[in-house]
């Protein structure tokens, strides 16, 4: 469904952040990406849905071409790809429901959106989907009053009233506690199952990762160097892929054992504004 | 939660259950807010009543407002550049000896207008001055020092000293105000007096502010000095005013672009500056 | 902080090194004589013997203005609330045009580098006026009148509310932006989830305290003719009635300070 081919990303300083990724996704296949931070996960997932554009290579969604889309038909393809983040990013001044329906942005009218005159088949779903992720009470709550779990689970209904295929999710579980970051990862996972989705997920844990993921592709320094079952991950090929650790000591990491290098470090807002299509 | 808003919220919920859903307004009460509808456009309808417009002048005023856009293509520095030149000089001079006074007399002001280390009565005192020459405009009190002082820049530069103390005062009296205690007690514990305090607590803490509002208010005062020549008190606001009552648009441009210039100029350099000190 | 060795091997500590304490001195220097230069051109310009005569000025002044006219104050209502309008109005149509200036001008909204340093340069423009200047330039073109003082108090307005909203919209958190517009949001939409909200409380604040500012402004517009108290402080001074001009003075101070106390009660509500 998703194919990328001979992609590529160099950022204007130099730096080469992607290079030369092949990757096929089929319908429905969850797909955790791991790797040490600045190996280019994020970039890999936002050259998707093209918040970062990639310099060269391919992106196709169902047969089209999605790095050469601009205007409206971007904006199409984008709400195809509901994109779940690390630090929620909600609109905090908004409530829960005015966030859990910008996923409709993409379907209706500006003015529509701006008097938030939604359709009701699209009130009607952002509803279920509040049910679902068990938050319908918190409907007219602001945003910023939630707690770190709950924030998560309005970016996902928010993500998934967007009726994507594709979901892409940039850390999911780096700003929870262990818990939490085990509901949410398995919320993930049951929605995908239950809708037929594929995803892409970003992860530092490899515990998680293994634990909920169909296949895991490995990423060091913008390239593949593993692709396969949760099952063929060895210590040895961790070892490629994050460089040299002692893994035996930790023969089933918790999910507060991972090192802190591997929390990724958010890049400088001023190139993110800027990257995020809203030039 | 209070039962009413129990209650709406359960209504609401099962609202958008049906798919009806629509944004909690900002005013809950539906009373209070068409009193406020209501209110603003009985304002609106007072108050642009109010405004009288004749028409007939303004068309016959609008080549006039095109000839001065036109001036900004063509501004003319050159046939009146002496008294340009004299204006600016003025204008300068003015507000660097305001700044310089003021700063230095809305320090004592200042330290007086700060609750946490003046007494009572100075501390009235010190807030009544400030009240008052920051209630008034610039060219209010100008015309009082012009009576006062006579024509000409020693008026103005007075008046822009008296603005900027009200100005840098309460701005200096907040800042101490909001003082670490901490570091005040602790230079205290050492044994220190009150102008030792002053010296190691207080005036580290708040000197990079200082250096900086005083940057901004010497732009403001220049901006200023271009406006107070209009009731005499000197600089280059003189200038610009006989220059538009004459129609000359050329040279008025010329004055304007001047003042944005500088006013460019300074912004630049105080923003150097505060790096530079902090 | 230096430390250095004197000639019998003790260590000496100097809170400057001595070059940055010369350096120092000299910036001093520099600026005494500048402060001196300045005065001395002000001092040439000066009639002195004026300025001698100030403290007898000042006492006749006084003398001249107390006991106050109170019964003035009932043909100051009008005057007044024209003052109020040319506040309000001008400030509500500054904000109008400075909302959509901002958005050009800041760094992460603007559509182009080119539009954005036009933007700048409204903005820098309108700052450096004085809404006195632009009154007088209006009232030469719109002739006389409260339009005049609305229209100098927006122009006015713009560069001030836009400047510190380009502000605010550069530092808003990045990443809601980019989650709205990975759902397919168009850029309208993108500014009125992604921007808008995070940008509300601060423009409310900077609106009412330019609300303030302009309220203070207004009450001089009349001296050049555009409309409000001014107008009357004017005809006041120019037939040498102090005793009116002290009731001027009175109604000015009250009405600053009740707007003064507005603003600071909203802006606290805000925040």
């Amino acid at each position: 469904m998703l194919k990328l081919s001979g992609l590529g990303k160099r950022y204007p300083t130099g730096d080469r952040a992607l290079t030369n990724i092949e990757l096929a996704l089929p319908k429905g296949q969850v797909m955790a990406l791991i790797g040490p931070s600045g190996a280019g996960k994020s970039t890999l997932i936002r050259c998707v849905n093209r918040l970062v554009e990639p310099t060269e290579g391919s992106v196709t969604l169902d047969g089209t071409e999605l790095t050469r889309l601009s205007g409206q038909k971007l904006r199409h393809a984008r709400r195809s790809m509901g994109m779940i983040f690390q630090e929620y990013a909600l609109v905090d001044r908004l409530t829960v429901m005015e966030n859990v329906l910008s996923g409709q942005l993409g379907y209706v009218g500006f003015w529509r959106s701006f008097l938030r005159r939604y359709p009701q088949s699209a009130v009607l779903e952002a509803f279920r989907l509040l049910e679902r992720v068990g938050l319908p009470h918190a409907l007219d709550k602001r945003a910023d009053a939630l707690s770190g779990g709950q924030r998560q689970r309005v970016g996902i209904a928010r993500a998934l009233l967007q009726s994507p295929k594709l979901l892409l999710v940039d850390e999911p579980t780096a700003s929870l506690d262990p818990k939490t970051s085990r509901q949410i990862m398995r919320l993930i996972c049951e929605l995908c199952a239950e809708r037929g989705l594929a995803a892409i997920i970003n992860i530092h844990d490899v515990a998680l990762a293994q634990q909920f993921a169909d296949r895991i592709v490995g990423l060091r320094a913008g390239e593949i160097v593993f692709d396969g079952p949760p099952g063929e991950l060895t210590s040895d090929i961790l070892t490629t892929i994050y460089g040299e650790e002692d893994w035996d000591t930790t023969p089933e990491p918790e999910d507060g054992a991972v090192d802190e290098r591997d929390v990724p470090t958010p890049p400088t807002p001023m190139v993110r504004v800027a990257a995020g299509g809203v030039r | 939660m209070k039962p009413i808003e129990a209650a709406l919220s359960e209504q609401r919920q099962q609202d958008a259950q049906a798919g009806r859903w629509r944004r909690r307004p900002l005013i809950q009460s539906p009373f209070l807010r068409l009193t406020l509808w209501v209110g603003l456009v009985v304002y609106l309808i007072l108050a642009l009543g109010s405004v009288e417009v004749n028409w007939a002048r303004v068309a016959e005023g609008a080549g006039r407002g095109l000839e001065f856009l036109a001036a900004f293509t063509r501004p003319d520095f050159i046939s009146r550049w002496d008294d340009i030149w004299a204006g600016l000089l003025e204008s300068l001079t003015m507000t660097v000896t305001s700044t310089v006074i003021g700063v230095a007399l809305a320090v004592p002001v200042g330290l007086g207008a700060a609750r946490n280390i003046a007494p009572l009565p100075i501390y009235w005192v010190c807030r009544g001055i400030i009240a008052v020459s920051r209630t008034f405009q610039e060219v209010i009190i100008a015309i009082l020092f012009v009576v006062m002082f006579g024509f000409g820049p020693f008026a103005g530069m007075i008046t822009l000293a008296f603005a900027t103390i009200g100005f840098m005062a309460k701005l200096l009296a907040e800042d101490i105000e909001d003082l670490d205690e901490r570091q005040v007690e602790a230079v205290r514990a050492t044994g220190g007096g009150w102008w030792q305090t002053l010296n190691y607590a207080v005036q580290p803490q708040v000197m990079p502010r200082l250096i900086g509002l005083s940057m901004y208010r010497l732009d403001i005062n220049f901006r200023e000095s271009a406006v107070i020549g209009i009731v005499g008190a000197g600089g280059i606001g003189a200038t610009l005013n006989t220059s538009i009552n004459r129609y000359e648009y050329d040279t008025s441009a010329a004055v304007l672009l001047i003042i944005i210039a500088i006013v460019l100029l300074s912004e630049y350099s105080s923003s150097f500056v505060r790096r530079w000190t902090q | 902080m230096p430390v250095s060795t004197s000639s019998q091997g003790q260590p000496q500590w100097r809170l400057r090194t001595t070059k940055a304490q010369w350096l120092g001195y000299l910036a001093w220097l520099a600026g005494i004589s500048l402060f001196l230069l300045c005065w001395k051109v002000i001092s040439d310009n000066t009639m002195w013997v004026f300025v001698e005569d100030a403290g007898r000025q000042g006492t006749d002044l006084i003398s001249r203005m107390l006991p106050p006219e109170w019964t003035y104050a009932h043909q100051l209502w009008l005057p007044m609330w024209d003052t109020l309008n040319i506040a309000t109005l001008g400030t509500a149509l500054g904000i109008l045009m400075a909302f959509p200036v901002a958005f050009l001008a800041a760094r992460n909204t603007s559509p182009h580098p080119l539009i954005r340093s036009l933007a700048l340069t409204v903005i820098v423009s309108s700052r450096s006026i004085n809404s006195l200047i632009w009154a007088m330039l209006l009232v030469t073109i719109l002739g006389p009148g409260v339009l005049a003082g609305i229209i100098a108090i927006a122009l006015r307005s713009i560069g001030f509310v836009g400047k510190l909203l380009y502000e605010a919209i550069e530092e808003i958190h990045p990443t809601p932006v980019e989650a709205i517009a990975a759902t397919g949001a168009s850029r309208m939409q993108v500014m009125s989830y992604g921007v808008l909200p995070q940008i509300l409380p601060a423009f409310a604040g900077i609106s009412v305290y330019r609300w303030d500012i302009n309220i203070r402004e207004s009450t001089v517009l009349g001296l050049v003719g555009a409309g409000g108290i001014g107008l009357q402080l004017n005809a006041s001074i120019n037939s040498l009635a102090w005793d009116q001009v002290s009731v001027i003075f009175v109604m000015i101070f009250a009405t600053v300070l009740v707007s003064e106390w507005i603003s600071a009660r909203v802006r606290h509500a805000i925040i």
